[in-house]
């Protein structure tokens, strides 16, 4: 019989399952103001995730990566897409909203199918160990599919650039996971970068919007890649 | 050793601040001066990391022979490039030549900084910090107004979202690296590349093979392999042309240079029949993909873009000989691939200067019009097929002889067959350009000194080819071409003659003379790649060679 999870890996499965919960709410949103807020909510589960890695294992130096991880996902990012949204009239009429190109039964039905593929994947690996709790791996593993899936279900730059940072989340979780003791240079570099995606995405899309007077997809046709 | 690897991480990037502050007659001497200083720091690294050894400085830098030779390749482009934007960019806006050369002196700062570091992340880092600033340099074209500005905006975004997502799953590959290595080298092992391939088959089998196929897919994706390769025709075709040169010839290149690590160490924990099989797959795709697309192209740096494809599913299949003449080929074809294909898209630029459109239909008579630039690109253009006395012909050669050596056949044969196919859609594109005869009537007029400048050249051009969409409504003026990008309406002569003064033709002459100077250096360097490698050089390839065989 299998001995029952410790309290690290018995948090890090729960944390896990939220987050993937919380990926499919983002799913399900028409307005993209809302999927800011369950993408918050997702990194400060991030946040943490992180906090319990520390107590468990004595890592004083995940504290401060919980830190500047809930600083920047929790509250600069959230806030730099919102500035960018506007209200909601005008995330209406910016043609944000509401810009599924399936209909949102369609869109959870596959991503149940994408999730429960990247789930049996990671799962199948059988890379564990007693700081790697198979489980929130193979979340971890479901999350990168559906982050895919969110990306490409939506016709707007801001619900793309979400899909891309819970992407960027479900990757935190299998670092978490997996790597939690990566010295703390090297995860605060990866954090910076995130810094300078972010960055990178909003002048983007602000320029985007500059061009269509509208943050929707459906004019970027013209190249055929 | 380590004074100049700090000079090489300091320069550019102390380049790319100055020049933003700086105005613009100052940048663009500031940037030739870090780019020649830059290739002659590498040139200076060479002869101590082709003797051997791999030393590492401050515990996160190293140069070794494979670092070398990519920060080779990137630091003459870098070099090559910055004279070439001196006169592309000339009677641009103050604003915009300061953003441009403060984005691409830090991109050229992220590529030589990439091969140096000797850690996964930092490698990882490295190239997530090309991905937003090339991106934000394809952007830099959405300031133009009409048509280029939207195809730069939608170049970008799509180049953003599909790179940063590919670049996702790379690390999701350095993730599984460091569980890998951390169990054999412990927990606080920080990625170094050296001690990953020291413990071999030690390490964990089902963690290095998924971080080797993430790596192969997330970085592949940043190399332009099939099936992720989408973004790349478009930001190379929209982007200014020196981004276009640095990002074919250097960028996809310093991207390989990451899954070439990823090999070494899957390599050396799994044995090489997987790494190699992997990389097989993707560059047949890739080169079968890319031979068949360059017949369809009517936009000229989109050709060159899947010419790139093309060499990067090249390297793939080099590398999955595995054979020491294959992998010293391939490492030649990096170079050669470098200074061929900046100089490629080099001489288009030229093209798109003169013509005021990117669009080949609209294109003739360059060999008369253009006296330098015109055999220029011809010759460009058959030392990127393989043209001997050319790098590239030497290389593929190489690679061909060891894939034969090695006994993979089927796969040698495909790829001479293959190339073959790339080759005369290349040269029947581009000398129908060259060599077709000018129409009676002008094709366009020739620009005011003050004007000659892509962004005005081209936004005119586009209003043009506006203006015919409406003409063809009464079937006059505009001939329809099927354009690989969907068939779009190609400006012809009579068309962009109603924009021209009337009865001025095109005269010949050469946009500005920095725009041939680097396409002349090029052709050099890849004359004495093709006909006698430095031996310096050589002995530079084959310990990288020799390392991508497991030596240390």
């Amino acid at each position: 019989m299998n001995a029952p999870p410790g309290v690290y890996q018995g948090a890090a499965n729960v944390i896990a399952a939220l987050m993937l919960l919380l990926e499919f709410g983002m799913l399900r949103q028409a307005l993209v103001r809302d999927q800011v807020r369950l993408y918050a909510a997702q990194s400060a589960l991030i946040s943490v995730l992180a906090v319990v890695i520390a107590a468990d294992r004595n890592l004083p130096e995940l504290y401060a990566l919980a830190a500047l991880s809930a600083a920047l996902k929790v509250g600069a990012v959230p806030y730099v897409l919102r500035r960018l949204l506007g209200p909601p009239a005008v995330e209406e009429a910016r043609g944000v909203a509401g810009s599924h190109t399936l209909n949102p039964a369609s869109a959870v039905l596959a991503c149940i199918v994408m999730a429960a593929f990247g789930f049996f994947s990671f799962g199948s690996l059988h890379i564990q160990s007693a700081e790697a709790p198979a489980f929130a791996l193979s979340v971890a593993g479901a999350m990168v599919f559906v982050a895919f899936v969110l990306m490409i279900i939506r016709r707007d730059v801001a619900s793309q650039a979400i899909g891309f940072f819970s992407l960027e989340n479900a990757i935190s979780l299998a670092s978490l996971v997996l790597a939690a003791e990566l010295p703390l240079l090297l995860e605060t570099a990866f954090l910076f970068d995130l810094l300078l995606a972010v960055v990178v995405f909003a002048m983007l899309i602000r320029a985007h919007h500059a061009r269509a007077e509208s943050l929707s997809t459906a004019d970027l046709s013209r190249l055929r890649g | 050793m380590l004074g100049v690897i700090l000079a090489v991480l300091i320069v550019p990037l102390a380049t790319g601040i100055a020049c933003f502050l700086v105005p613009f007659r100052v940048a663009a001497p500031l940037t030739v001066a870090s780019g020649v200083a830059c290739f002659g720091l590498v040139l200076a690294l060479a002869p101590g990391a082709a003797r051997g050894g791999t030393p590492t400085y401050l515990s996160y830098l190293r140069a070794d022979a494979l670092s070398c030779v990519f920060l080779l390749a990137t630091g003459f482009l870098y070099a090559a490039v910055s004279v070439y934007a001196a006169g592309y960019l000339r009677g641009r806006t103050d604003r915009y030549a300061r953003r441009f050369y403060l984005g691409f002196n830090v991109f050229a700062w992220a590529m030589l900084a990439a091969p140096l570091m000797s850690s996964l992340a930092l490698l990882w880092i490295a190239i997530e910090v090309t991905t937003v600033v090339s991106a934000l340099l394809v952007a830099i074209e959405t300031e133009l107004p009409g048509k280029e500005g939207d195809g730069a905006a939608e170049a970008s975004w799509k180049y953003v979202l599909i790179a940063s997502a590919g670049l996702g799953l790379g690390l999701l590959a350095t993730i599984f690296a460091y569980y890998a290595g951390a169990q054999v080298l412990g927990a606080h092992s920080n990625l170094a590349i050296a001690p990953l391939i020291a413990a071999g088959s030690r390490l964990p089998k089902t963690p290095v093979e998924l971080a080797f196929l993430l790596a192969v897919l997330g970085y592949g994706t940043k190399v332009g392999l099939a099936p992720v390769h989408t973004w790349l025709p478009d930001a190379h075709s929209e982007a200014p042309t020196p981004v276009s040169a640095l990002l074919s010839g250097a960028l996809l290149a310093t991207s390989f240079y990451a899954i070439l690590r990823f090999y070494q160490v899957a390599a050396a924990a799994l044995g090489s029949g997987f790494p190699r099989d992997t990389l097989l797959a993707f560059g047949v795709v890739s080169l079968l993909l890319a031979s068949l697309y360059v017949f369809g192209q009517r936009d000229v740096k989109r050709l060159l873009a899947y010419s790139s494809i093309e060499h990067m599913g090249i390297l793939a299949i080099g590398v999955s000989f595995g054979a020491p003449a294959a992998l010293g080929g391939v490492l030649l074809h990096v170079m050669a691939h470098a200074a061929a294909k900046g100089n490629a898209f080099m001489g288009a630029g030229v093209f798109t200067v003169k013509y005021r459109t990117k669009r080949m239909p609209a294109m003739r008579d360059g060999l008369r019009l253009l006296p330098w630039s015109g055999p220029l690109f011809l010759l460009s253009v058959l030392a990127l097929s393989a043209f001997p006395p050319f790098g590239i012909f030497r290389s593929e050669f190489e690679i061909v002889a060891g894939g034969l050596g090695s006994g993979s056949y089927a796969a040698a044969a495909v790829l001479v067959i293959l190339v073959t196919v790339a080759f005369f859609g290349l040269v029947t594109t581009v000398t129908g350009v060259l060599l077709r005869p000018a129409p009676a009537r002008s094709v366009a007029a020739e620009t005011p000194p003050a004007e000659s400048v892509p962004a005005r050249s081209e936004a005119v051009a586009r209003q043009t080819a506006r203006a015919d969409r409406t003409e063809a409504a009464g079937g006059t003026g505009v001939e329809r071409v099927a354009g690989g990008d969907g068939g779009a309406l190609a400006t012809a002569a009579p068309a962009l003659a109603s924009q021209a003064p009337a009865g001025r033709a095109l005269e010949p002459g050469e946009p500005s003379a920095w725009m041939v100077i680097p396409v002349l250096a090029g052709l050099a360097v890849l004359v004495l790649l093709g006909v006698h490698p430095p031996g310096e050089l050589t002995n530079l390839i084959t310990q990288a060679a020799a390392q991508l065989r497991g030596a240390p």
